[in-house]
């Protein structure tokens, strides 16, 4: 059970599972993969005792469209899984962007393609979490690199879900998920639980999708005195399916702009050594932590470096990155695929920083030595 | 049998009063049949028009639930007793429906359908089997006939067929019936009984697809057609009393099997229950 103020050894996939407890997860539904399924384990074992609902469904196709389903019947829902099942989700993720569900999906990294390194580490799903099923949408993720910001980020995943009716990854991974850490359980109410905006008109004026000054609508649930149509067809604000060119594009635009006029909301960042630093080293998830020991290790050497770490991977957050990146002559991009993030940096960072890739793809951590060489390699 | 008498009004005091109609469906088309037969059964049983969500998946029988004034889930293809599963044991007190087609239900779905069998979780699913793919023009699906024509089956039909009934029994469904868009009485008796039953229920509904299947195979028009399913059905009283060699190329229509399995909601319950009897949190 979530024992506030308790400090505990937890895996990142536990600490997953504690943080959705924290932001007050009703409602799982999850298929058993590796190396995810602690966080289905958890939640079998924990919700029946508090009034929360769990299933095992056939296939992660099935997972995914239960918590929309039960999400649009009331409930803060989510499931977990790893790269082949988010591969298959990615339909319904589409589905749940179209009716604007909110709802939390853990992917717990490993390497790929295909059924790839089941027990080892990648990063290799950052842009399947932002271009992962077809047609234009906007996508948040977010990218934990501790047992403690598994936590964090999955109560903030929560969040951003229900405030802005859409569905979030957290992108964690192997090595983060099965490695534990000490943390602290934060007290009641230490941090934010956002609550579903629910209608304040009448029936008969509720539009589901309605098309609100600050683009986000509010979400009355089944059962509740509200009757509505939700579709995965292009709909109007009622709900209804619709070819009028005029309703397509308002409906399209309402998806992009609703997570991008809130940038300064949804994005956050952590700097460590960047005030001098000439070199930075861009990175998130389990390789920051081998680039703050890295930046740690080359300050020690009088290099003036620095590092960033993005815990909101999408949006991509154009404005703050080129001016974090401002006076910045050269930027390394560490991550544990072929090139995915580093071609986001390479898009967005100033004409003067001179954009590096150093990726790792062969199933094993990023370590402190092979970032600190990187930096004496491009200096 | 002089009891259904259509009444236009009960029938627009469950139509959506803000959606345009005409529908997306052919002249002629059964869906209709199947969506009037559906509201009398509701309205029989008085439930509140906010207790009941229809979820449908992608075909042209799932366009339904967007004419209907319930809560309403239009979802994906095949996937819509995977949704309906999170809507109903997110609120068990609300009658969940699940309009779906032949292609829907036991090709793209036939996963979800045999698990939310064996789940046997309270969910009421019309299963509208018109033998073809009708919304992208007319493929053969997994209940075409053998040697029957359509679009990817030029040549005749070469596969094998689900019989849904089977199907439904063998993965656990504890109420299975099988009606007919010509025997509109009886089909509104089958979904009162599938709606009152605290499991999952299967009404395979036999319907016509004249614009593809009936055109293709020469079965006539939707009257045509209609009355080939008047012909043919068996209703499964006088199964008994009839020669086998009568049976051959009928079809068995009525309640064909129920049991009284527990229901997974219900199940759930039980747990919780019982944890908290325990009082004891890990």
């Amino acid at each position: 059970m979530l024992e506030y103020g308790k400090t505990k050894l937890l895996q990142g996939n536990e600490a997953c599972v504690y943080g959705a407890l924290y932001a007050g997860v009703q409602f799982f539904a999850g298929y058993p993969i590796t190396p995810s399924t602690e966080i289905a384990e958890g939640m079998a074992r924990i919700l029946p005792h508090i009034g929360g609902k769990f299933i095992q469904m056939e296939d992660e196709i099935g997972s995914i469209a239960a918590i929309i389903g039960a999400s649009n019947a009331g409930c803060k829902s989510m499931t977990a899984t790893s790269g082949p099942g988010y591969s298959l989700m990615q339909e319904n993720i589409g589905y749940a962007y179209m009716t604007e569900t909110p709802c939390v999906i853990i992917d717990v990294q490993r390497g790929g393609p295909s059924t790839g390194l089941p027990t080892k580490i990648a990063q290799a799903d950052m842009m399947q979490a932002r271009w992962g099923t077809h047609g234009d949408y906007n996508a948040i993720a977010l990218a934990p690199s501790s047992a403690k910001e598994c936590f964090t980020e999955t109560v903030r995943a929560f969040n951003l879900s229900e405030r802005f009716r859409t569905p979030v990854t957290v992108l964690t991974d192997e090595v983060l998920g099965h490695m534990r850490e000490i943390m602290t359980i934060p007290e009641e109410g230490e941090l934010k639980v956002h609550k579903r905006q629910k209608p304040d008109v009448p029936p008969d004026w509720y539009r589901h999708f309605e098309i609100t000054p600050s683009l986000v609508s509010p979400m009355a649930a089944f059962g509740e005195g509200y009757r509505y149509n939700i579709s995965g067809l292009t709909h109007d604000p009622d709900g209804f399916p619709t070819a009028v060119p005029s309703e397509i594009k308002a409906k399209l635009e309402k998806l992009h702009h609703k997570i991008d006029n809130y940038l300064d909301e949804i994005t956050s960042f952590r700097t460590e050594m960047m005030d001098d630093a000439h070199v930075a080293v861009f990175s998130y998830g389990t390789v920051a932590r081998a680039s703050y020991q890295a930046v740690k290790m080359a300050r020690e050497k009088r290099i003036k470096v620095g590092a960033i770490q993005p815990f909101t991977i999408w949006p991509i957050d154009e404005a703050r990155i080129k001016s974090m990146l401002d006076g910045v002559k050269k930027v390394i991009v560490a991550e544990l695929n072929m090139g995915q993030l580093f071609y986001e940096i390479q898009r967005v960072a100033p004409k003067s920083t001179e954009v590096f890739h150093l990726g790792r793809y062969d199933g094993e951590v990023m370590t402190p030595l092979q970032i600190l060489q990187k930096i004496r390699e491009v200096l | 049998m002089n009891k259904t008498v259509i009444k236009s009004d009960v029938t627009h005091h469950y139509l959506r009063p803000k959606k345009k109609f005409p529908n997306v469906w052919c002249a002629g088309c059964g869906n209709g049949i199947v969506m009037g037969a559906l509201i009398r059964a509701i309205d029989s049983l008085g439930y509140d028009k906010d207790e009941v969500a229809v979820v449908s998946g992608i075909g042209c029988s799932s366009r339904m639930p967007v004419y209907l004034d319930f809560a309403t889930l239009h979802t994906t293809h095949g996937r819509a007793l995977a949704f309906a599963t999170g809507v109903k044991i997110a609120k068990p007190h609300m009658k969940v429906i699940v309009i779906t087609g032949d292609g829907d239900a036991l090709a793209i779905g036939g996963n979800h359908f045999i698990h939310a069998c064996r789940r046997n979780i309270d969910i009421t699913t019309i299963l509208i089997d018109n033998k073809i793919y009708g919304m992208t023009g007319g493929q053969f699906a997994p209940t075409t006939p053998g040697g029957a024509i359509a679009t990817t089956a030029p040549h005749g039909n070469y596969e094998k067929q689900f019989d849904v009934v089977k199907l439904a029994i063998g993965a656990g469904a504890s109420y299975v019936a099988r009606g007919t868009v010509y025997h509109v009485d009886q089909l509104e008796k089958l979904i009162v009984g599938g709606l009152k039953k605290k499991g999952f229920a299967v009404i395979d509904t036999f319907s016509n697809c004249h614009t593809y299947f009936g055109r293709f195979n020469r079965e006539g028009d939707a009257v045509e057609m209609i009355r080939w399913f008047k012909k043919n059905a068996l209703p499964v009283e006088a199964v008994e009393k009839i020669p086998p060699e009568k049976r051959v190329g009928k079809f068995v229509t009525g309640l064909i099997y129920e049991s009284d399995a527990t229901e997974f909601c219900d199940e759930y319950q039980m747990l919780v229950d019982r944890l908290a009897g325990k009082g004891n949190a890990q």
